[in-house]
């Protein structure tokens, strides 16, 4: 009854000797220490981070609190962003419009730290931008979550206030009721116990909205959350996100490729093409010559009774990652 | 009657020896340590949907192996050698598509390089082959004990990196404004992967050893939407499956591997058809808004 | 010079009957899959690859048990799997679940036909690891056959595919039946799969598929110029495999050879780490990324 594989068992059983059981031993022992030492440096720099989430910075409304100053961002040849000079002030609403390709992501990435711009300086809340801060919230513009993912909308919020720290949550009723508290501040406290992945675009976004908020950031940054939203979905957002900023007093920095949900919200917009940016408001910087000097060709603003339009003389954005220009098939696969 | 009747079933299934033999006393042993980092591990894994690398790492383990043997040295050390350097070269490789590449090429290589120890060495060519359908003869106290120390060492580091990973897994962008390194987690769960491989394939085997990984996990997602108690019940189905995969392998003399996959494909099947059946009941009484 | 010349084709190279065969019959399954990997690697679908070639093993062990050929075996089952996995899924996740637990079930009875196989001598190393040598070339017109086959269907939807590969919404808006291409594909893919599971081993045939693909794709944009490449580079690392092998007779352990899949790997991963240096020549969309993005690890 038994498996006659008699040759490796017993080959086994020959060589085992003693110094085999050093080795593993202290392979583990090795990889401990090590992680030892990467959780007691971690702990030094969590404590730092601690203290920003506590730090009270009484800032006043109108204090600048975003400066951008002659930030460019080179990719060998290609030129993302050019010279772009901000400045953007405590409590403002701004919309960051553009088409894609624009480089509004990048934008974004060098906001938050993540990528380091090739001249220029970027300066939040006076001091340089530092990655991982927690003045800064990001909402990202979707994940991508199986239906059945054992997730609950408490479980994704709260990885918003100590996801990045180690080991496992321990903070008990305090630490539930700071994510609670977020979750009602965005209207989703009754999608606390509901599984993520079965919820709609919309929930998952407000769930990532209060998963950013919980860090009591100063500046709120949303990457395009409108773009698969219905119209419905998107005003909601949009009165919400607005309702936030005004409540606690944060700074929000809205992407989007069309700027007509937000018209009624925003205080500036900041308009991205090809690299250039202009900002000011809308009367302002949404003009037909403003615009073409963006873009580097013509292009017209068209106003109709509460929307504007946009409209350029090349449609194809040749700077979108995707294979366009599969027009004719004829099997060459040609990218710019 | 019918205390007869249950008493030759019982002998049947529970065949004498089972539990008296050492050698079974610590297939048990390490059959349930395995499934407890597999159940953990593969928790994960199916939230990353890792099921290449649960496929990979296996192979490229056995290649160790082979290459041990040609060596006279160890098997088992050169199958964690290899998972782990394997998981290691993975993750370095980068993600995205390109890794589904390499990774198939690695591990192709991986697998020649394997043909090429067994070619020079037939004399235990055989005994390597068995790594590939696992056997629970000759698991030894010595192989208890690593594969405890191992066991260990992986459940460690994802307590370690529970929050993390967890959030990278779920909300990439957002952890990676928080500051939290996704490639260095990439590389340590996968790493944790290598473990789990390398202590699993001795007993279910290198070819089946990725079903212990994948199935209870997400068997476990579709019974329950906490993370907290879906690892628990993936722990729990691993563990039942090994159980019942050792000891049909002991009353059969057929593969641990086969037996094993076979119960998790059962389970899988049986908890996605039981929250099929719950989730219709409940419909009725559904009360999901909608935004 | 005949001393260099010998020093590379060892003696009796070119002559020997086994040698010939296996230069063709690779050769073949090359130049196969070579073109059927571009589509792979452009689709995304290199697990689903890996996936065929176990499923086939599980498929020929189960019938060399049965007293049946192994190519009978292999192709059958990696056929019958790549339909079925096609027809079970329809959004990718769906598809990756059923492929995860059809790919259980059935390597879990191939692990149990193998593990009886293993009282046939040398059984599941040629399942594995291939025949490239040894096989039988009364079988060879009929690979000959297939592969050529499977090279005319694969040009006769060469342009649907392209179109349901590169852009598949623009392609179902335009009416192309995206269901049906992609169904046939599969099909084509599961017998270049199994065909060359036959030769190289099932272990072995997803290097065959993705490796030249793969190098050839970073080398150049152009799907037309990339397909002959892919053939040309799996060409290349089959035909200096099996020299390799020939020579290997001279080399320690001698008289014995080093297996050829060994080299055939080997020279695959060679050429695609090579192909690495060069500057990409086309980017990938976010189809294709995303596609593959929740298969890693």
């Amino acid at each position: 009854m038994l498996p006659v594989t008699a040759s490796l068992s017993l080959y086994k059983r020959n060589y085992y000797t003693l110094q085999e059981d050093h080795w593993h031993a202290m392979i583990c022992i090795v990889i401990i220490t090590l992680l030892c030492v990467t959780c007691i440096y971690q702990r030094s720099k969590g404590l730092e981070k601690v203290e920003t989430m506590f730090m009270t910075t009484t800032l006043h409304s109108g204090d600048e609190i975003l400066a951008l100053q002659k930030v460019s961002v080179r990719f060998g040849q290609r030129t993302v962003l050019s010279e772009i000079d901000l400045s953007i002030r405590g409590g403002e609403f701004i919309g960051l419009i553009g088409p894609n390709g624009a480089g509004k992501s990048t934008l974004l990435k060098i906001l938050l730290g993540l990528l380091s711009p090739s001249a220029g300086s970027v300066r939040v809340l006076g001091s340089a931008v530092r990655r991982g801060s927690a003045v800064i919230g990001y909402v990202p513009q979707k994940i991508h979550l199986d239906p059945g993912t054992p997730l609950t909308g408490r479980d994704l919020v709260g990885l918003g206030l100590d996801g990045h720290r180690f080991g496992f949550a321990l903070g008990g009723r305090h630490r539930r009721e700071r994510i609670d508290e977020a979750l009602r501040s965005v209207d989703a406290i009754a999608l606390a116990q509901s599984p993520v992945g079965r919820l709609s675009g919309g929930e998952q976004q407000r769930l990532l909205i209060a998963q950013a908020l919980l860090t009591d950031p100063k500046i709120l940054l949303l990457d395009e959350p409108l773009s698969n939203l219905d119209i419905k979905s998107a005003r909601e957002v949009v009165r919400l996100v607005a309702r936030i900023s005004r409540e606690r007093g944060v700074t929000v920095m809205l992407v989007a490729h069309d700027m007509n949900p937000l018209l009624d919200v925003m205080d500036r917009i900041v308009y991205l093409a090809h690299g250039h940016a202009a900002i000011g408001s809308v009367a302002a910087v949404v003009q037909s010559d403003v615009l073409s000097g963006l873009y580097g060709y013509p292009v017209e603003v068209l106003r109709t009774k509460n929307r504007i339009l946009v409209v350029g003389g090349q449609d194809t954005e040749l700077e979108d990652w995707n294979l366009a220009g599969e027009e004719h098939c004829d099997g060459g696969v040609t990218v710019s | 009657m019918m205390d007869t009747w249950f008493g030759e079933i019982s002998t049947a299934v529970l065949s004498p020896g089972m539990f008296s033999f050492t050698f079974m006393q610590n297939a048990w042993l390490s059959g349930t340590i395995i499934a407890i980092v597999c159940g953990t591990a593969g928790f994960f894994a199916m939230l990353r949907g890792s099921a290449f690398a649960a496929h990979a790492l296996p192979k490229i383990g056995f290649a160790g192996a082979a290459g041990a043997v040609w060596l006279n040295a160890n098997p088992l050390l050169g199958l964690s050698l290899f998972s782990i350097g394997g998981a290691l070269g993975i993750g370095w490789l980068g993600k995205g598509a390109r890794r589904d590449v390499v990774i198939g090429l690695v591990l192709a290589f991986g697998l020649g390089t394997g043909a090429l120890f067994l070619s020079f060495n037939n004399e235990y060519a055989a005994g390597a082959i068995s790594l590939l359908f696992g056997q629970i003869v000759g698991v030894s106290q010595s192989e208890v004990v690593d594969t405890a120390l191992l066991a260990l060492l992986a459940m460690a580091m994802i307590a370690f990196l529970y929050r993390p990973l967890l959030f990278a897994t779920i909300s990439p962008e957002s952890a990676e404004a928080r500051g939290v390194s996704l490639r260095m987690l990439d590389i340590l769960f996968l790493v944790i992967i290598g473990i789990a491989t390398a202590i699993t394939v001795p007993i279910v085997g290198a070819l089946l050893s990725f079903s212990l990984l994948v199935g209870p996990a997400a068997a476990a997602s579709h019974l329950t939407h906490r993370p907290g108690r879906a690892i628990l019940v993936s722990v729990v189905l691993a563990v039942v499956s090994l159980w019942v995969g050792i000891a049909l392998a002991y009353d059969t003399g057929w593969p641990v591997g086969f037996f094993v996959a076979s119960v998790v494909v059962l389970v899988y099947a049986g908890a996605r058809a039981g929250a099929a059946i719950a989730g219709r009941r409940q419909t009725a009484g559904s009360t999901s808004v909608k935004a | 010079m005949t001393g260099f010349w010998r020093a590379i084709f060892a003696a009796g190279f070119f002559s020997n009957p086994e040698v010939q065969n296996a230069l063709w019959l690779g050769g073949v399954i090359a130049v196969v899959s070579g073109a059927i990997g571009v589509f792979t690697v452009l689709r995304g679908q290199s697990f689903a690859g890996h996936a065929m070639s176990d499923m086939g093993a599980a498929g020929a062990a189960g019938a060399l048990l049965a007293g049946g050929t192994a190519i009978a075996g292999f192709l059958s089952f990696s056929v019958v799997a790549g339909a079925s996995v096609d027809l079970l899924g329809v959004r990718p996740r769906d598809r990756d679940v059923a492929t995860g637990l059809v790919l259980t079930a059935v390597l879990g009875l191939g692990s149990l036909f193998l593990f009886f196989d293993t009282r046939i001598v040398g059984a599941p190393e040629i399942i594995l690891f291939g025949s490239l040598f040894t096989s039988d070339p009364g079988l060879t017109p009929w690979l000959s056959a297939l592969g050529a086959a499977v090279l005319l269907a694969l040009a006769i939807v060469f342009r649907p595919l392209v179109f349901i590969s590169l852009s598949p919404d623009t392609a179902l808006a335009r009416g192309v039946p995206v269901r049906a291409v992609g169904f046939a594909f599969m099909l084509l893919l599961a017998l270049a799969v199994g065909e060359s599971s036959l030769v190289v081993g099932s272990l072995l045939s997803t290097s065959l598929l993705i490796g030249p693909a793969s190098a050839a794709l970073r080398v150049t944009a152009r799907l037309r110029h990339a397909i002959p490449i892919a053939a040309v580079l799996g060409l290349l690392a089959t035909w200096l495999g099996i020299l390799l092998a020939y020579d290997s007779f001279y080399w320690p352990p001698y008289g014995r050879g080093w297996p050829v899949s060994f080299f055939i790997t080997g020279l695959v991963l060679a050429i695609h780490l090579l192909s690495r240096l060069w500057p990409p020549a086309a980017r990938y969309g976010s189809t294709t990324a995303q596609r593959t993005a929740r298969i890693g690890g």
